[in-house]
């Protein structure tokens, strides 16, 4: 079976992890660094990813993209309260968030395949074999619109989804394939973007989740927004600014912000310096642990209610929690750490780096899959109950959260009215009493044949398969016959735009290798002529003038074409001047070897 | 076969089932085919019990029972069937949806009397409308209560003292709650000695009637009084 490989696709970073000798282990890019900044920018010479896109996050903050997760199965709505902290605009189509990128526009799933992509290549360059299976980990958390978002992202970057697995979990493989750990263990995973809280019980290499909870809108992002609105209002204060209308300036204080906050988990303070638009000199001041804790510390209190909650859907007191470990960049503040050891009584624990421990667990949920690990197995939950709108706006559950996954739950409908040939089903997610107050996944018609009112019998089937993803289909039990159920995702987008959006993907790819092959000729081309040049300065007495006036023609034929656009002329022209740069070459090899021949023995010679 | 033609369609089908999907060779296995080692759909008819390996009693051990649902859950988990075929997925698909309700179904003492409840007696759960007849009163006047404290004013003396009055009423219910259960867990044990007898006649028929109904009278009181409970818990706030 072709190589399966485990991708962490963060909020802040990405990474890729494959199975080596029985061992995962991250794959790092040409410069050394393991993690992927989860940052794409559009240049003028197209997309990029990664380190370079971050330095374009000051540059052109308008066609710089980051956090793109944050967005990911939602629409515009959702994300209303923060929309002025993104420098790029976002409009809706669909119910799909649209990012918009200089002319055109992306959806959040287009953007996340670009990362996936670039993780794709790094594995390809490092493993020398083509990829195109890989599992993916989401926050616990995300409902199904956000695992279904995530899945279009991996296909649109050529990528068989094999499985999306929970991140804590994934942590808690690692871990498990490292300690050969038994018990009861608490993953706080607190990333760039998200909090998740999983319970765990280990035994005999069964990884079974008891309990899950989270917040998909909480995490290391929200911090650095506190000290960033801190800096925000004091330049207003003291210098009579409002950097919101520079959005350059704004992403260098979001930086300067998540750079002090990461100092302040080594040191006790750290110095902040901030350039000041239209040449008003510099703001500066200092930030200490003490001053960021209390501007952060009802954040990391609100991680503390759903590990509660958790312990309590788990029937469990924190007594009863044998380990815990720590996962995602945010668990390296001391405050977050001091706070869970307070909640669970007990040291937390983080011997595996925590920005590799997801991406390493995805490795061995992919070798899982490949058949190369057969001790180990997985059993989650769904975090989120499964509903369906009922009589007077209120969510009937069909699958309760916490439940293991494969679930399935069947419900049987009929029709209210003589001769209904149609039941309107709203499928909804969430913990609260009505309908409206839920997540909407979808909304479907069951098709009914028309007969008197309460006769028909349609079973619907819901699954929610080991992704956490929802499949339905219904059945007609008075004639035993399936019939095909079309959802319509209400935050998703539809198979049709998938795949056109697969097909742009291969044209960006298209278009980006003819980009680069441009480059690469021109790059070449000037070389040539550089070379040429110096040798027609040395060797031009050596040759007839026809041949020089010949060689001439064809460098200046050369320039020309490196001025165009096509490669294919390039490197035409690339071959005439070879061709006719020839002779030069020979009579200079000749010249060269005459005058080394001379005054020396012919013996010496043969 | 000239003998066999007067099995009914009904038999035909539950012939059909014990033969393997894939090879069509008869199953002796138990979720596997003996001879092409495919995976078998677990059928409809299984109940939960003959799926986990136990026997059909209300006490269970536990710990036999998670044992039983990870070897299942290896045999049958989606993670281990990505290099098999398409049907062989499926299978394991529902394999394992089915699983896992067996195994949270039998879990819980609760359900698993409930579950047993519908599989002996072969009707729905009851549910309860209307307060059970010794409790009429004191709901009546509980929901009252409720009532008035919604309107009140929470900081007033009167708000506070519905309030306290609520709190007592809540520990009330939930020791009447708790009684039900102590009062299930006998029947339980009435329950399972009566099956190990294996007894089939007329008074042990008659025994397991009376105690069919009064397990199933205590478990719809039982969740008449939880929902009850946490109507006054989010009143209460």
């Amino acid at each position: 079976m072709a190589r399966i490989v485990g991708i962490d696709l963060g909020t802040t970073n990405s990474l890729v992890a494959y199975m080596k000798d029985g061992k995962p282990c991250v794959i790092p890019g040409r410069s050394g660094r393991s993690m992927v900044p989860s940052v794409v920018a559009m240049t003028d010479n197209g997309l990029i990813v990664g380190d370079p896109a971050k330095e374009h996050l000051t540059r052109s903050p308008d066609r710089t993209v980051y956090s793109v997760k944050r967005f990911m199965g939602k629409g515009l709505a959702d994300v209303q309260g923060e929309l002025a902290y993104f420098p790029y605009s976002l409009t809706e189509k669909g119910g799909v968030i649209r990012i918009k990128l200089g002319e055109k526009t992306y959806s959040p799933p287009q953007i996340s395949a670009m990362i996936l992509k670039e993780l794709k290549q790094r594995a390809e360059a490092h493993l020398g074999e083509s990829i195109t299976k890989a599992v993916i980990t989401v926050p616990a958390y995300f409902n199904d619109s956000q695992r279904q978002a995530t899945k279009d992202a991996g296909l649109i970057a050529g990528l068989e989804v094999l499985r999306i697995i929970n991140e804590p979990t994934a942590a808690s493989l690692a871990y498990g394939l490292q300690e050969k750990t038994q018990g009861t263990i608490a993953v706080y995973d607190f990333g760039g973007g998200t909090f998740d809280i999983s319970i765990l019980k280990l035994k005999n290499g069964i990884f079974e989740v008891l309990a899950t909870n989270g917040d998909t809108h909480l995490g290391g992002d929200d911090l650095d927004r506190r000290i960033a609105d801190l800096l925000l209002h004091e330049i207003r204060a003291a210098h009579r600014i409002d950097l919101n209308a520079y959005p350059d300036h704004m992403q260098a204080l979001r930086l300067e912000a998540e750079r002090a906050k990461i100092h302040l988990s080594d040191s006790l303070k750290t110095q902040i310096a901030i350039d000041l638009p239209d040449g008003k000199g510099r703001y500066t001041r200092e930030l200490t642990r003490d001053q960021l804790e209390v501007l952060v510390m009802d954040i990391i209190e609100r991680t503390l209610a759903p590990c509660r909650m958790a312990l309590k859907d788990a029937g469990l007191t924190p007594a009863d929690i044998d380990e815990i470990v720590l996962v995602g960049g945010s668990t390296r503040m001391p405050l977050v750490r001091q706070r869970v050891q307070e909640l669970f009584g007990k040291q937390p624990h983080w011997d595996l780096n925590p920005d590799e421990v997801v991406a390493l667990g995805a490795a061995v949920q992919a070798d899982i899959l490949s058949g190369g690990t057969t001790d180990m197995l997985l059993l989650d939950v769904t975090p989120l109950s499964l509903g369906i709108e009922t009589m007077g706006g209120v969510m009937s559950s069909v699958i309760r959260r916490n439940t293991t996954i494969p679930a399935s739950a069947k419900e049987m409908f009929t029709t209210y009215v003589d001769g209904q040939t149609g039941v309107d089903i709203h499928i909804l997610q969430g913990e609260r009493e009505l309908a409206k107050d839920n997540r909407s996944l979808a909304r479907f018609r069951l098709k009914v044949p028309p007969l008197p009112a309460g006769v028909p019998r349609i079973e619907v089937t819901f699954l929610i398969d080991a992704n956490g993803i929802l499949n339905v289909k219904a059945s007609d039990m008075r004639t035993g016959q399936s019939q095909s159920v079309e959802v319509k995702p209400s935050y998703g987008l539809s198979d049709g735009e998938v795949e056109r959006m697969i097909e742009d993907s291969f044209k960006f790819a298209q278009e980006d290798v003819t980009a680069r092959k441009l480059i690469e000729a021109r790059l070449e081309a000037g070389a040539l002529i550089t070379t040429t040049e110096k040798s027609l300065s040395e060797g031009s007495r050596l040759i007839a003038p026809d041949t020089l006036a010949s060689i001439r023609a064809a460098v200046a034929a050369l320039a020309s074409a490196k001025d165009g656009n096509d490669p294919k002329a390039i490197r035409a022209r690339m071959a005439d001047l070879e061709q006719a740069a020839q002779p030069l070459s020979v009579a200079m090899i000749d010249d060269s070897l005459k005058r080394s021949l001379q005054g020396k023995k012919v013996t010496e010679v043969t | 076969m000239a003998h066999h033609t007067h099995i009914s369609g009904s038999r035909d089908i539950q012939m059909a089932r014990s033969m393997c999907w894939h090879c069509q060779s008869e199953m002796s296995g138990e979720y596997f085919c003996e001879r092409c080692v495919k995976v078998q759909p677990v059928s409809k008819e299984t109940d939960y019990f003959t799926c986990l390996g136990l026997p059909r009693r209300l006490t269970i051990d536990q710990s036999k029972l998670e044992a039983k649902f990870y070897e299942l859950s290896r045999a049958f988990h989606p993670d281990f069937y990505q290099n098999k075929s398409e049907a062989e997925q499926t299978i394991s698909l529902g394999n394992a949806a089915t699983l896992n309700t067996a195994y949270r179904t039998l879990r819980d003492p609760i359900q698993r009397a409930e579950y047993l409840l519908d599989l002996e007696a072969g009707s729905v759960k009851e549910i309860r409308t209307s307060p059970p007849s010794d409790l009429f009163e004191e709901i009546l006047e509980l929901q009252e209560t409720m009532e008035a404290y919604r309107a009140s004013d929470r900081a007033s003396q009167a708000g506070r003292e519905l309030r306290a009055q609520l709190i007592a009423e809540q520990e009330a219910l939930e020791r009447r709650k708790h009684d039900m259960e102590q009062q299930l867990q006998r029947l339980f044990t009435d329950w399972d000695t009566l099956q190990d007898r294996g007894d089939a006649g007329a008074p042990a028929r008659a025994e397991r009637d009376r105690l069919l109904k009064q397990m199933r009278d205590i478990l719809s009181n039982r969740t008449y009084v939880k929902n009850i409970v946490n109507d006054l818990v989010a009143t209460i706030g």
